[in-house]
């Protein structure tokens, strides 16, 4: 028995969804006895640093081509290398690469797969996983039932956990077959932080009236390295794109700190947020649904409170 | 095709998709085929509740709809498709119970000529996806949309088995797709940004939002997805891979701590020192 972790690099780096899957994976290799060991597609000269998350060996195709992804090519390569590494639990990262992997694989080894994991396995009878449904608002326990296991993790569900390892690294001999889908740019256009794994989301909704009103959430955002979301109207009506709106037909995030501002909070919004550790909600009308779900709560115009809020969070980097 | 009535009035008569499917190849130039995937999914505000022991989603009193993604971005989208080149055929799909057929027909009232029930209760997304597969090899179709995934079981994983299970592309979370040249050109989104990718078909793709706008089926839709085919196919032989064993729900909030809307900088002490969040 063993565990293989997927590792996904952009341009070299090691994604941190691909850290906390790591981590996710060495931490179930403990829990049954096993080893846990990663996958590397790609030309990377982070692959030591996986020691420090619990990797004991990195099996890695380092070839140029592999840098223009193909599920289909991507899922072949590690079928074919798990020939010879023998694994039988899969982890991959829930993002858009292992939500395109995860699922072929699953067929091409006949392996059970739990999508949006968000807690290690129970394997005290049997192996069953919990992964969030219906958007964040319940719990889904899951028994896979097949010899071969997949799951995917959401991001920012499971702690990095680091550790004193030592990985080897074992260069894979596979021939790349041809893949059909051609990659024709990569944008990288959404700002640093990418929203599912940003650590902190400041996010806006109808509230701040109209696109040119944004500067403080951007303001607040850029303070505290966060990403910027928003609520589904304002992407709707195009004072935000697309890629911001997050909820129930959105993205669902799960940062550490989610700051709401002149958002309500309707069911299908906090659907989408609701598994942040902390919510802020700064809202004028206090019958907003949204405090019901919040931590901390301001009732107010934001267009006064947030520019006093960043003055106070500049000065307290001042003070550190 | 044409038809002169005895008044002289040219009137034109929609071609019957049996015929069409049958002439599918006309000059050696072959009509673009398109299955839809087409799931049912509780309403989003309908009251997450479970029953038999929390082993089972409680449907009392729950509103079915399209899943979002399904019906706002890879229905709509297949539909400008054949708006643009009406020899395309879509037809629609869903794996399920007779249950799931007022969802069918509202989906048939947005475009599509005929849509295709898989008689079965949902096993797990393997089980469907093999279901679907099994359809799209038997029609030859060119192109399978999926949504990005469903609003209930949050999957994401049914397009990419279908592909697999056909030894074809799969292009996850597509924001937009146009055929060129023979090709689909598909831009999707990726963490951080976006990507442009070009495949031949036949190809998977799943759908999200940027795709298409959202349409509200009108009359004349409605009245003729009463009479579309909707055929209805017994399940081939799949065990799942996985099963339900429990549900839950997410602790109850301790309650908010309201600040004064005069001391933002207290909310931010709060931040630092108790939540330890910035
Ligand atoms: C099928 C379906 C799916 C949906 N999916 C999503 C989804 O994924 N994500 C999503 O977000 N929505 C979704 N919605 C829409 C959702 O129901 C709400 O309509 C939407 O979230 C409301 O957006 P909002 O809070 O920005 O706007 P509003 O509801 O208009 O709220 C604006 C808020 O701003 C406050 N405000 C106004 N001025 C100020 C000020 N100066 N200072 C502070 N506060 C102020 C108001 O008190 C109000 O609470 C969906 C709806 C449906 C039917």
């Amino acid at each position: 028995m063993s565990v293989l972790i997927f590792i996904d690099i952009a341009e070299g780096k090691i994604k941190k969804a691909s850290y906390e899957a790591a981590s996710y994976g060495a931490a179930i290799a403990q829990q049954l006895g096993a080893s846990a060991n990663a996958i590397v597609l790609g030309k990377s000269d982070e692959l030591l640093s996986l020691g420090n998350y619990g990797i004991s060996k990195v099996y890695n195709l380092s070839n140029e081509s592999l840098h223009h992804f193909d599920a289909q090519v991507f899922t072949k390569l590690i079928a074919d290398a798990n020939e010879t590494i023998g694994a039988d639990i899969f982890v991959f990262s829930n993002t858009t690469t292992g939500k395109s992997i995860a699922p072929r694989l699953s067929v091409r080894l006949k392996a059970g797969l739990v999508s949006g994991a968000v807690a290690l396995p129970d394997t005290s009878n049997g192996f069953v996983v919990k992964k969030s449904v219906f958007s964040g608002k319940a719990f889904a326990h899951i028994a896979i039932n097949s010899a071969n296991k997949i799951i995917a993790l959401n991001p920012n569900s499971f702690s990095v956990v680091k550790t004193e390892g030592v990985a080897e690294i074992i260069d894979l001999n596979l021939s790349i077959p041809a893949g059909k889908v051609a990659v024709q740019s990569v944008n990288k256009i959404i700002g640093d932080v990418p929203l599912s794994e940003a650590d902190i989301v400041v996010s806006g909704g109808r509230g701040l009236k109209g696109p040119e009103n944004w500067g403080i959430v951007t303001d607040l955002a850029k303070l505290l390295g966060a990403a910027t979301a928003c609520s589904r109207p304002v992407s709707d009506i195009h004072w935000r794109p697309h890629h911001e709106h997050v909820g129930q037909t959105g993205l669902a995030i799960a940062p550490n700190l989610y700051i709401a501002i002149g958002i309500s909070g309707a069911i299908q919004h906090l659907a989408g947020v609701n598994r942040s550790k902390t919510i802020v909600v700064i809202n004028k009308d206090p019958e907003a649904p949204f405090f019901k779900a919040a931590d901390y709560g301001i009732v107010g115009d934001a267009f006064e409170v947030v520019p006093k809020m960043i003055d106070a969070i500049k000065k307290l980097k001042e003070s550190v | 095709m044409f038809f002169k009535q005895p008044n002289g009035i040219i009137f034109a008569i929609k071609l019957e998709t049996e015929i069409v499917q049958k002439s599918i190849y006309k000059n050696n130039f072959r009509f673009m085929k398109i299955l839809i995937c087409i799931s049912k999914t509780p309403d989003t505000t309908s009251k997450i509740a479970f029953t038999d022991n929390n082993s089972k989603f409680s449907t009392d009193g729950v509103q079915w709809i399209i899943n979002p993604y399904d019906e706002w971005y890879a229905l709509v989208r297949a539909i400008e498709i054949k708006e643009a080149d009406p020899s395309t055929i879509l037809h629609l799909i869903n794996v399920g119970g007779v249950e799931s057929e007022p969802i069918i027909r509202k989906a048939l009232a947005l475009g599509g000529e005929e849509a295709i029930r898989v008689n079965s209760d949902v096993a797990d997304s393997y089980f469907v996806a093999s279901q679907i597969a099994q359809i799209a090899k038997e029609g030859n179709y060119d192109l399978i949309f999926t949504g990005k995934e469903t609003i209930d079981y949050n999957g994401s994983s049914i397009g990419g088995m279908i592909a697999e299970c056909l030894d074809i592309p799969f292009i996850s979370h597509a924001v937009k797709f146009d055929i060129v040249n023979g090709n689909a050109v598909v831009v999707r989104e990726i963490e951080g940004g976006e990507e442009i990718d070009s495949a031949p078909f036949p190809l998977v793709v799943s759908c999200q939002k940027g795709m298409a706008e959202q349409r509200i089926p009108n009359m004349k839709g409605i009245m003729g997805s009463r009479t579309k085919p909707l055929k209805v196919v017994e399940p081939v032989e799949i065990s799942a891979l996985t099963s339900v064993v429990s549900f839950d729900l997410p602790p109850a909030k301790a309650g908010v701590k309201l600040i004064s809307a005069d001391h933002p900088e207290e909310l931010v002490r709060l931040l630092n020192e108790e939540a330890k969040a910035i």
